[in-house]
């Protein structure tokens, strides 16, 4: 047994390298890739004067102060945060009892509902933002913050029923019933004994949600108006408006952005794992 | 704490059924228990005892039927205004709570005044002897403190009934030992109505008053433990209650009280349970311990066989034996015996029960039907 | 003792059953308790902010401000500057999706144990991914520019003599898709590749299978459904592309994307049906692909695969 562990191994060993460079040499390729495209938006947001040569011929500070005033980002970034927390709010409070539900019962219709809610996360932003943004616009809501946060709902609910899923089913039933047996009505059940477990879950799915929001492009972008850009709608806006601007403002404005996300990033790693930011995967079991 | 609170003097469970999808899992299960008893539900893994244990909870509803405590309806309520204690096989303890808020838990709920709260808790705590682990949260307890600490949080209400499903289940053997008299202890001390599901027929045989043995879904028989033990209602019964011995035989003759049966040359004289007559076919039912080896005065019921295979348990050996037409006999003895010895098995009329077979159902094709292990996990 | 007859012992006293059980049971039994509230808020709001703006968009999109009902669909696909958007849509999204998901394969199965440094590999590629498509679209424009790093650096190793255009492009536009969508695909097949049970490899090992073998007869096929259900949602981040394909695409001409086409239908022309419409076929197409994968991946086996995922 162990001879053969030891023959495979080394055979692997030598059989693998050639692979094996490969595979590093493909990934430090697009890391270098990566930051070049990070760097290069940095070092131009610090530089004076950058036309073709390898580096900028001095730096400064000025273009974000230029960024801050010109683009008003002071405003921006506050309804940036106002649009997060709210989204982030109500899409728990939508969707934690939702997914309760969904975890813990089987009623009629169930496998329907379950599908209409993952449709929003199936679907490109624009197929349904566009429709969205139509409805929104006929009641009054799109242009205003209002207008952007009911549209950023759409996916974040689905989201956040999804995420919270598998921590209600981790939580076994049996302790529900005990409660229960206890005396504890539908409230204290909920109060005492699901909220207090299910308070990671929360966590994970809100900070979850607030990266997504803070970077959703497509359904901001169709609903917001002048006064209700987030900042990545306000840079798109900046930068299909090149020309007009100093390069270099647009690039200070693309790093506070790219700031913002990092220290969302930061935190967030704290609670999830890299997987989680990205899709949540579940295998339904086949029928 | 004083004596439970006798807050019924009867629970009366009448034609309780439970349906999952288009599978009966309880049917028709009539019963009624007295203020004081210690009844437990017994029968193989998935033949029901959860779902009768839940019903009465009510935390699964009623397909049919209803519950009745002395002329009170209760079957319409949710669990937690019926005032019934429960411990579940997995404890079901609150992770996120001290083992000293789990039991005060649901004192809490009925708004008790704090300092009584605290009084009765300290009572639990000191009852169930876990003074010295009061703070600790139930994952960091051993299962056998975890299920005193489930125990306590069930009697801290001094509930009308308690309610275990499987509680010892999950501990080890001389664990499950301890607890099973602490149990009993509990139930006359404290003066519990006790529901107590099992698929442990000795732990059932030690404990209860009253044994109830369910299959399919189906009460089989309603009675006390040396009833159960000694006289079976069915075969079904039988071979649950340790009748390893179970042969498909034929009816010769029936007379008052003494049946004779053959199969294969083999000729047999016992009891009847139920009624039987002659050209039936019947199920002949023996445990081990009545199969005896070698006692040269048996001119009845006495079989030639060969021992095939042997198990060596303590002061007493295990044997399979085949008969010359091949059937296999489950037998214990303190001789010692080895495989390919011939010997000459007896059986007392008295201890051989004839019981009727199934019209058309399942037959044990004479060979004891293992009583399969509970998995634990079937909720 | 006696000799019992084998009837069960029936037991009963007191009034009559009833022969049904009290509505509550029976309405408890199909799932419908006070519990159900809880989806009210979900449920309204799905269908107010998802269905009803679904249907209304459907709607509108069969009455156009001229012609009969179907002429919108009609004059979208008649124009062929409108209709080539399906392909220029679907040339970009199926090739980025599929090199996405192809490159992480060999990748993931080669990071898939524990070794140092892997939680920063992975917290790395999680930075293009939260950083999205517009801030892609800049560093594009910076990087591959031909002022940028990357010519010069081909430049410097003689590679070329005078710089590749790589922006305001195709290859712009494909290289965000990748940016953004191999981390997105790497991180997914990574999580299916480490609930694939180790020992089944080496159970496969200990049989003689080569890494090859153990690979392609083991792993590949168990992987599979999981690589479907990964292509599928790159597919759709790809699919939806449009701020790339309008900031380093060439949005009037070789990247005019049908999410550009149902924009401009909207917000350019006020022309709300039309754009309804442009919506709906795109969401059409998409579905289609997706149905096409899905139903593929029911040719796999898609049970337990024994690991930890
Ligand atoms: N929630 C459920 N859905 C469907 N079938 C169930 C459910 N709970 C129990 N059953 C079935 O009902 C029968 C009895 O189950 P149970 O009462 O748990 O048995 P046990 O006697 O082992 O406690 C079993 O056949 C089981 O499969
Ligand atoms: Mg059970």
């Amino acid at each position: 047994m162990v001879t053969t562990t030891a023959a495979t191994d080394t055979r692997r060993r030598i059989v693998a390298r050639p692979a094996a460079w490969l595979v590093w040499g493909a990934v430090i390729f697009f890391f270098l890739n990566l930051l070049g495209v990070v760097g290069s938006v940095l070092v131009s947001s610090f530089g004076q004067r950058w036309f073709d040569t390898w580096f900028p011929d001095g730096y400064t500070t000025k273009w974000y102060g230029d960024a801050w005033t010109e683009f008003a980002l002071l405003q921006v970034i506050t309804v940036t945060l106002q649009v997060s927390l709210l989204v982030v709010g109500l899409s728990l409070l939508i969707g934690v009892p939702a997914a309760y539900v969904l975890a813990r019962r089987s009623f009629p219709g169930k496998r329907a509902i379950y599908l209409v809610f993952l449709l929003p996360i199936l679907m490109p932003p624009i197929t349904y933002g566009i429709p969205l943004a139509t409805v929104l616009y006929k009641f009054g809501f799109a242009g205003h913050l209002s207008g952007v946060v009911l549209a950023n709902l759409v996916p974040s609910v689905p989201f956040v029923i999804l995420t919270m899923t598998p921590f209600i089913e981790q939580i076994d039933p049996r302790i529900e019933s005990a409660a229960r047996m206890c005396g504890a009505g539908m409230r204290s059940v909920f109060l005492r004994v699901l909220a207090p477990l299910l308070l990671p879950g929360m966590l994970a799915s809100a900070i979850l949600v607030l990266v997504r929001t803070v970077g959703m492009f497509e359904l901001t972008f169709l609903t917001a108006g002048p006064d209700s850009q987030t900042l990545v709608v306000a840079l798109y806006y900046s930068m299909s408006a090149a020309g007009i601007r100093a390069q270099q403002s647009v690039d200070a404005m693309a790093v506070m952005y790219t700031a913002m996300m990092l220290v969302l990033l930061v935190i967030a790693l704290r609670y999830v794992n890299p997987t989680q930011l990205v899709a949540r995967v579940k295998e339904e079991p086949e029928p | 704490m004083t004596a439970g609170a006798k807050a019924f003097s009867q629970l009366r469970l009448q034609g309780v059924s439970r349906r999952f999808g288009g599978h009966d899992a309880l049917r028709d299960l009539d019963l009624t228990i007295e203020a004081g008893e210690f009844v437990a539900l017994l029968g193989p893994s998935g033949c029901g005892k959860s779902t009768a244990l839940n019903c009465l909870a009510g935390l699964l509803p009623l397909t049919a039927g209803s519950i009745w405590q002395d002329e009170r309806r209760i079957d319409t309520l949710p669990p937690e205004r019926r005032g019934f204690g429960m411990v579940f096989q997995n404890y079901a303890l609150f992770p996120h709570m001290s083992v000293r808020a789990n039991i005060a838990f649901g004192l809490r709920m009925r708004r008790l005044p704090k300092d009584e709260i605290r009084r009765r808790t300290d009572e639990a705590v000191r009852l169930v002897r876990l003074e010295d682990h009061a703070g600790k949260l139930p994952g960091q307890l051993s299962g056998g403190q975890q299920q005193r600490v489930a125990i306590a949080r069930a009697v801290v209400l001094e509930p009308s009934l308690v309610l275990m499903d499987e509680p010892l289940s999950n501990l080890d053997a001389k664990l499950r030992l301890e607890m099973r008299t602490e149990i009993r202890r509990l139930h006359q001390s404290l003066g519990l109505t006790t529901v107590y599901v099992t698929h442990d027929q000795e732990e059932a045989l030690s404990l209860a008053d009253r044994l109830v043995v369910l299959r399919e879904g189906r009460v089989q028989q309603i009675g006390a433990p040396e009833e159960l033990h000694t006289r079976p209602a069915n075969w079904h019964v039988a071979d649950f209650m340790g009748y390893r011995n179970l042969w498909t035989m034929r009816v010769r003759e029936a007379a008052d009280g003494t049946v004779a049966v053959e199969r294969d040359g083999l000729r047999l004289v016992g009891v009847p349970v139920g009624p039987v007559a002659p050209g039936d076919e019947v199920i002949v039912a023996v445990r081990p311990e009545d199969v005896r080896v070698d006692q040269g005065d048996a001119t009845t019921n006495a079989v030639p066989a060969e021992i095939e295979v042997v198990e060596y348990q303590g002061r007493e050996l295990a044997a399979e034996a085949v008969t010359a037409a091949g059937s296999r006999v489950h037998l214990r003895t303190d001789r010692r015996v080895a495989p390919g010895d011939p010997v000459t098995l007896s059986i007392d009329p008295q201890r051989l029960l004839v019981f009727p077979g199934d019209a058309a159902a399942t037959r044990p094709a004479d060979k004891a039907a293992a009583v399969v292990e509970e998995p634990g996990l079937v909720g | 003792m006696s000799v019992t007859t084998p009837t069960p012992a029936v037991e009963s006293a007191g009034p009559p059953a009833p022969a049904r059980a009290h509505w509550q049971h029976r309405l408890a039994e199909r799932g419908v308790d006070r519990h159900l509230w809880l989806l009210t808020p979900a449920l309204l709001f799905v269908v107010l902010l998802f269905l009803y703006p679904f249907f209304y968009g459907l709607g509108l999109s069969f009455q156009p401000t001229e012609g009969g009902p179907f002429s919108d669909y009609a004059r979208f696909f008649g124009d062929a500057y409108q209709r080539d958007t399906i392909w220029t849509t679907l040339g970009l999204a199926l090739p980025a999706a599929l090199l996405n998901v192809v490159a992480s394969v060999p990748i993931a199965y080669r990071m898939r144990g524990r070794f140092r440094g892997k939680r920063l590999v992975t917290i790395l590629l999680v930075v293009p991914i939260t950083l999205g498509t517009v801030l892609t679209a800049q560093g594009l424009l910076n990087f591959l520019g031909p002022t940028g790093w990357f010519n010069r650096v081909l430049t410097a190793l003689h590679l070329t003599d005078e710089p590749i255009r790589l922006v305001h492009n195709y290859w712009g536009v494909f290289f965000s898709l990748v940016i953004t969508g191999f981390p997105f695909a790497f991180l997914l097949v990574l999580s299916y590749l480490s609930g694939i049970d180790p020992t089944l490899e080496r159970a496969a090992a200990t049989l003689g299978a080569g890494w090859w073998q153990r690979f392609r007869m083991i792993t590949l096929p168990l992987l599979m459904p999981g690589l479907a259900t990964t292509f599928c949602l790159t597919f759709v981040l790809a699919f939806s592309v449009f701020p790339s394909a309008v900031l380093v695409g060439n949005p009037a001409g070789e990247t005019r994307v049908i999410s550009i086409a149902a924009y401009q239908a909207a917000y350019e022309q006020y022309d709300y049906p039309y754009a309804s419409a442009i919506a709906m076929i795109m969401g059409l197409i998409e579905l289609v692909v997706i149905a096409v994968v899905l139903f593929a991946r029911t040719r796999f086996y898609t049970g337990s695969t024994g690991g930890k995922g």
